[in-house]
């Protein structure tokens, strides 16, 4: 096993080292977005002064280098993520625009009136907006699991919500809110009894959980590059080639082509079918780097020692008599705590916090049918990655308490 | 800044607004919310004579945007049409009194806008100085 030293980890990532309001920074919004290693930030760089180039169409070198690097990087993160082929890996803008490429490439011309598609309630709005998008326009049922007060789905209405109509199952792997990890096996499982496919929102359990699409089976796995240690604007869809063969593009014009007259046009392979015009191909190659850096750690330790953070949150939250945690009950949860203070604005919170250089988010995180579920309009949250220390989370708890003392609560 | 006198006069405004609640019948009303953040603030105003006689004011959201409420509606009772319509952004902050960063300027900004809306139709977020 390898040895995890956070102390040399954190030397990895430049930012960390930034003062906010005359303190060193505490990064607690990891579940939003994460911070940049050294080596991903090079390897945009890198790209940058030295391989620039588009891709594909070109017959000199730096095209040929460029192209290779961005292949490379779909084979990166096929591996990542225990794909079949780097040819089932369409890199997107992120995990909204590949959950997109499904309801526009696949549901748009496979749904019919009558069809039905089984959501959670505890989605992102990237997980519910697109399908009542389709909803609208194809007439199509939108069905909601719900979750338990302690944080968990109701697995126990699947039987109920799954039907001969269901065609496609939404699911977040872990929940932006609560940090539940929901059991999509057990999804999947009945999901297929009724011959519906599902698509796995990954977006906050790939960055922090080795995630293997062919163990859990989903057809389609949705992610964001920004929120594992990856630049903005890349982001990738996985999904199970023989679907995607089947599938219309999502968009048209340049490179997704095989041939064009002006009166028709064939696709080109997979992925390139559904990576219309020049692509992020320096954010792609950054997401590349990001996969390695995680690799280089290991997402088995990765996964243990923020095991071991999250431990250590819910003892010091839990105990602190003032703030109400959601989500406390949930049978298995990675690092992300929402909670509100009584009679204090999660804005306030988040303000007094960002005085003492707390970065948290406060809001209703795109979550708003959650938050309606929970009896709330908003919440402050406090999310973890495999930079962060015991001691971060001890200035959190310490700092929870001063804004009690601000308020006069 | 935050353990000073002038923060207890805020958070005395936010625990106990100063005219709050809705006007029976106003001769202008206007409410706005701040997409970004969900704070709401509402006013209501009646004039006589290009005067303000009565103001209302209700809402939600963090202790800015509702104690600002709060004062603001204090600040315009009396005030002719003119003289609020002369106010600025920097009438808000030193209201207020406190060093607020840039990200808190439209929590303490939204009622001079819902109130500017309410009396001149004006849409616009009232300006920063060097923002």
């Amino acid at each position: 096993m390898k040895k995890f030293k956070v102390t040399e980890i954190r030397n990895d990532f430049p930012i960390l080292n930034k003062y906010i309001n005359g303190s060193r920074i505490v990064y607690l919004d990891n579940a939003a977005t994460t911070q940049r290693p050294h080596s991903v930030i090079n390897s945009v760089k890198e790209f940058s002064e030295e391989t620039n180039s588009n891709i594909h169409r070109g017959v000199h070198t730096l095209s040929y280098e460029a192209t290779k690097l961005y292949e490379d990087a779909h084979k990166k993160v096929s591996k990542f993520i225990g794909a079949d082929s780097w040819q089932e890996i369409i890199f997107t803008r992120n995990a909204t625009e590949a959950i997109n490429l499904v309801a526009y490439g696949w549901g748009l011309h496979n749904l019919k009136s009558g069809d039905e598609i089984l959501l959670t309630i505890t989605e992102h709005h990237s997980n519910i907006v697109p399908w009542q998008m389709l909803r609208d326009i194809k007439g199509i049922k939108l069905k909601f699991l719900d979750v338990d007060d302690e944080g968990n789905l109701r697995l126990e209405q699947l039987d109920d919500l799954l039907t001969s109509r269901t065609r496609l199952v939404c699911v977040n792997h872990i929940s932006n809110v609560l940090g539940t990890v929901n059991q999509v096996e057990t999804i999947i499982k009945s999901a297929r009894e009724k011959g519906a496919l599902v698509l796995i929102d990954g977006s906050q359990s790939v960055p922090h959980y080795p995630v293997d699409v062919k163990k859990i089976d989903c057809d389609f796995l949705a992610a964001s590059g920004h929120k594992m240690l990856g630049p903005f604007g890349i982001g990738f869809l996985y999904g199970k080639r023989e679907i995607l063969e089947n599938m219309e593009p999502f968009n048209y014009g340049g490179d997704m082509i095989e041939t064009v007259t002006k009166e028709k046009s064939t696709w080109n392979e997979l992925p390139w079918k559904f990576e219309a015009g020049t692509p992020n191909v320096s954010g792609g190659i950054g997401l590349g780097a990001a996969v390695d850096y995680l690799n280089k750690i290991g997402m088995k330790e990765i996964t243990a020692y923020e095991d071991e953070l999250t431990r250590y949150a819910s003892e010091k939250l839990y105990e602190l008599p003032f703030i109400k945690v959601y989500g406390k009950g949930a049978g298995q949860k990675i690092g992300v705590f929402s909670f509100n203070f009584e009679g204090i604005h999660p804005h306030d919170v988040a303000w007094i916090l960002d005085e003492n250089g707390i970065a948290v988010r406060s809001g209703h995180h795109c979550a708003q049918p959650l938050m309606n579920r929970l009896g709330i309009k908003n919440a402050v949250r406090a999310s973890f990655y495999l930079y962060n220390t015991k001691e971060e989370i001890d200035k959190l708890a310490e700092t929870l308490g001063k804004v009690k003392k601000v308020f006069k609560r | 800044m935050l353990e000073s006198e002038q923060f207890d006069i805020i958070l005395d405004h936010y625990d106990q607004p100063r005219n709050h609640g809705h006007l029976e019948d106003p001769d202008y009303s206007f409410e706005e919310g701040n997409p970004v953040c969900g704070d709401i603030i509402r006013f209501d105003i009646n004039t006589n004579d290009n005067r303000i006689t009565k103001v209302n004011f209700s809402g939600e959201g963090c202790v800015i945007s509702q104690a600002t409420g709060s004062m603001l509606s204090e600040l315009i009772k009396d005030k002719t049409l003119d003289e609020v319509r002369e106010l600025d952004a920097n009438d808000i902050f030193s209201v207020l009194g406190i060093r607020l960063s840039p990200i808190r300027y439209k929590c303490a900004l939204l009622s001079l806008k819902v109130i500017k809306a309410a009396l001149f139709d004006i849409k616009e977020w009232p300006e920063v100085p060097g923002e």
